[in-house]
């Protein structure tokens, strides 16, 4: 190529092109290096957790050691499954939505309205500062705050409240940018029909940017539902199901965690992860195929 | 026109609720952290490296931890690097919109979906004894598998990062490269790298922020040993992995020492998380 010699007369344009192709199988090296851990974890949760899968698995609480011991000597599946923890999950999953939904499409909204004013900067600063605050923090002040000074002892609302803090600046700031792809025009044909500020909020806004709203809200789903470490310091864990938000409740991660903590008991650990993994992925993909309709 | 006003009040009390929350948080914290301070002094308990629970002779210092936090994050930083830059070049250059790079993409998307604890336990089961069995002390455990594991963990948020900025960087500019004779590692090197470096750094400050809180997969592989780490493959403990781990058995004078953990903590990723929130900022 003449070009190659015009800009470059001492290096050979041979050598030049060999060490691009050099990088490039370097990249695609380390890219298949990348994601090779998703495919490893998934192909050992499958082949170890699948056995453990059955209807008892989502129906009973989880074993005492002494029949999981019985089961490891006697070779069988352990008996019991995770009910207490599917039942906790739920329960404080729902409240945390139910708590973090309303309050953050609304602040969202303010957001939205409110472009390059100082105050909402500094809303959406903080709120960005939030998103990056360790979960385990967020942990220590729901016991601070619920557990010390609200329930007077661990409870599934402490859990919840760590979980909504955790939802709160997810939810804002994709109901901020859903708001922003809406077309101006269909705003601005409401307020010309006269319709009042709220309804255009409640009826035009929300229902034009609902997918965008809905997939926000999955995704801020799939964040916290894995959560461990707030729910170790407000929740605690429980060997039955609950749903008193004032008690000790059990949550299927919390359980990964007394599994693994019980040598007895570690087939468990494999399907109540392949469980819990499955069930973030298949938020994760109906959230996807939720915003890419709206595309 | 009134009801205008109640609905925009309504919004901006709405608004007030995250000034509320971290303030809150602010207060709760420094006030639990206060016997702590007290008692060791503020630089003090930074500094100190003893972490002693027994009773009577109750001494803590955080140093032990910032040092683990520290090191395990700038060590996944470095881990990451290589890879995530290699996948970002690969997805948002290379096969540029091609079937395999959104397979690509996808697969890195569900590296982020995958809960704390789900990576702890891949990492105590897989990689624990593959590093064990290279003949290091202590089982597996310690600041290289912990580090290791957290390079995972950031890699998702590092390559959606340095995707977007990648992506952005103009065609034309490319185009001119190319048509002086450059070959592709040429552009990558003299085109791309200079025109989205402050993004891509400020991606990786956004992912080091990750990795200083991460909890679960750290408390599984780190050792929970409360020193200062001797050495890549010694065991150590990191902030939020002690607050996990030492919460359960917490009260008075230890609880404090806990919480004032959290607060360094949360100082610390408020920093980092804003300094790459800014850079981001002004590059877009």
């Amino acid at each position: 190529m003449d070009n190659n010699a015009i800009i470059n007369t001492t290096d050979n344009s041979n050598w030049r092109e060999l060490k691009s192709k050099l990088f490039l199988g370097i990249v695609i090296l380390l890219s298949c290096i990348t994601i090779s851990p998703i495919l490893l974890i998934l192909y050992e949760l499958i082949s170890k957790g699948i056995k453990q899968i059955n209807p008892d698995f989502f129906f009973k609480v989880a074993p005492d050691t002494l029949q999981a011991m019985t089961a490891v000597r006697n070779g069988e599946i352990l008996p019991g499954g995770i009910a207490n923890g599917i039942s906790g999950t739920l329960l404080m999953v729902a409240l945390a939505a139910l708590i973090a939904i309303p309050v953050s499409i609304v602040i969202g909204i303010f957001l939205y309205e409110n472009q390059g004013k100082k105050y909402a900067n500094l809303i959406r600063t903080l709120t960005d500062i939030l998103q990056g605050v360790p979960s385990v923090v967020l942990g220590l002040i729901s016991y601070i705050w619920i557990v010390q000074g609200v329930t007077k002892g661990f409870s599934a609302l402490a859990g919840s409240v760590a979980l909504a803090i955790m939802m709160l600046p997810l939810i804002i700031r994709s109901t901020e940018e859903t708001m922003k792809m809406l077309p101006i025009s269909i705003k601005e044909a409401a307020a010309a029909l006269g319709v009042p500020y709220h309804k255009i909020i409640l009826k035009v806004m929300i229902p034009s940017g609902f997918s965008g709203l809905m997939t926000g809200i999955l995704l801020s789903i799939s964040r916290v539902i894995g959560e461990t470490a707030p729910l170790m310091l407000t929740t605690l864990g429980s060997t039955a199901i609950n749903l008193n938000i004032k008690k000790p409740t059990s949550a299927v991660p919390l359980q990964i965690w007394e599994f693994y903590n019980n040598p007895n008991m570690i087939d468990l650990v494999w399907s109540s992860s392949l469980f819990l993994l499955g069930f973030v992925l298949t938020l994760n993909i109906i959230a996807k195929r939720i915003s890419l309709r709206y595309n | 026109m009134k009801s205008e006003k109640i609905t925009k009040l309504i919004l901006l009390i709405a608004s007030v609720i995250i000034l509320l929350i971290f303030s809150g948080m602010a207060w709760s914290m420094v006030k639990g952290a206060i016997p702590a301070f007290g008692k060791f002094g503020f630089f003090g308990f930074i500094f100190s490296t003893e972490w002693n629970p027994t009773e009577d002779h109750e001494v803590y210092g955080a140093m032990p931890f910032i040092a683990g936090t520290l090191i395990t994050s700038l060590l996944a930083l470095i881990i990451c690097f290589p890879l995530s830059f290699s996948t970002s070049l690969f997805i948002a250059e290379y096969f540029r919109k091609k079937r395999i790079a959104v397979v690509l993409g996808t697969l890195v998307d569900l590296l982020a979906g995958v809960p704390s604890i789900v990576y702890g336990l891949w990492g105590f089961y897989t990689i624990r004894p593959l590093i064990a069995s290279l003949g290091f002390e202590g089982q597996g455990f310690g600041i290289f598998t912990s580090g290791l594991i957290l390079a995972i963990m950031i890699i998702p948020y590092a390559t959606s990062i340095s995707n977007e900025i990648i992506s952005m960087v103009p065609n034309e500019l490319k185009e001119a490269a190319y048509s002086l004779g450059a070959t592709r590692l040429e552009v990558i090197t003299s085109v791309i790298i200079p025109n989205s470096r402050s993004g891509l750094v400020a991606g990786y400050i956004l992912a080091l922020g990750r990795a200083l809180g991460e909890t679960m997969a750290v408390t599984m592989l780190i050792g929970n040993a409360n020193i200062i780490p001797k050495g890549l493959f010694s065991p150590g403990n990191s902030m939020a992995s002690v607050i996990a781990n030492q919460f359960g058995e917490a009260d008075g004078l230890k609880l404090s020492a806990l919480i004032a953990i959290g607060l360094l903590l949360f100082a610390v990723t408020a920093l980092v998380n804003a300094t790459g929130k800014m850079i981001i900022r002004k590059f877009a």
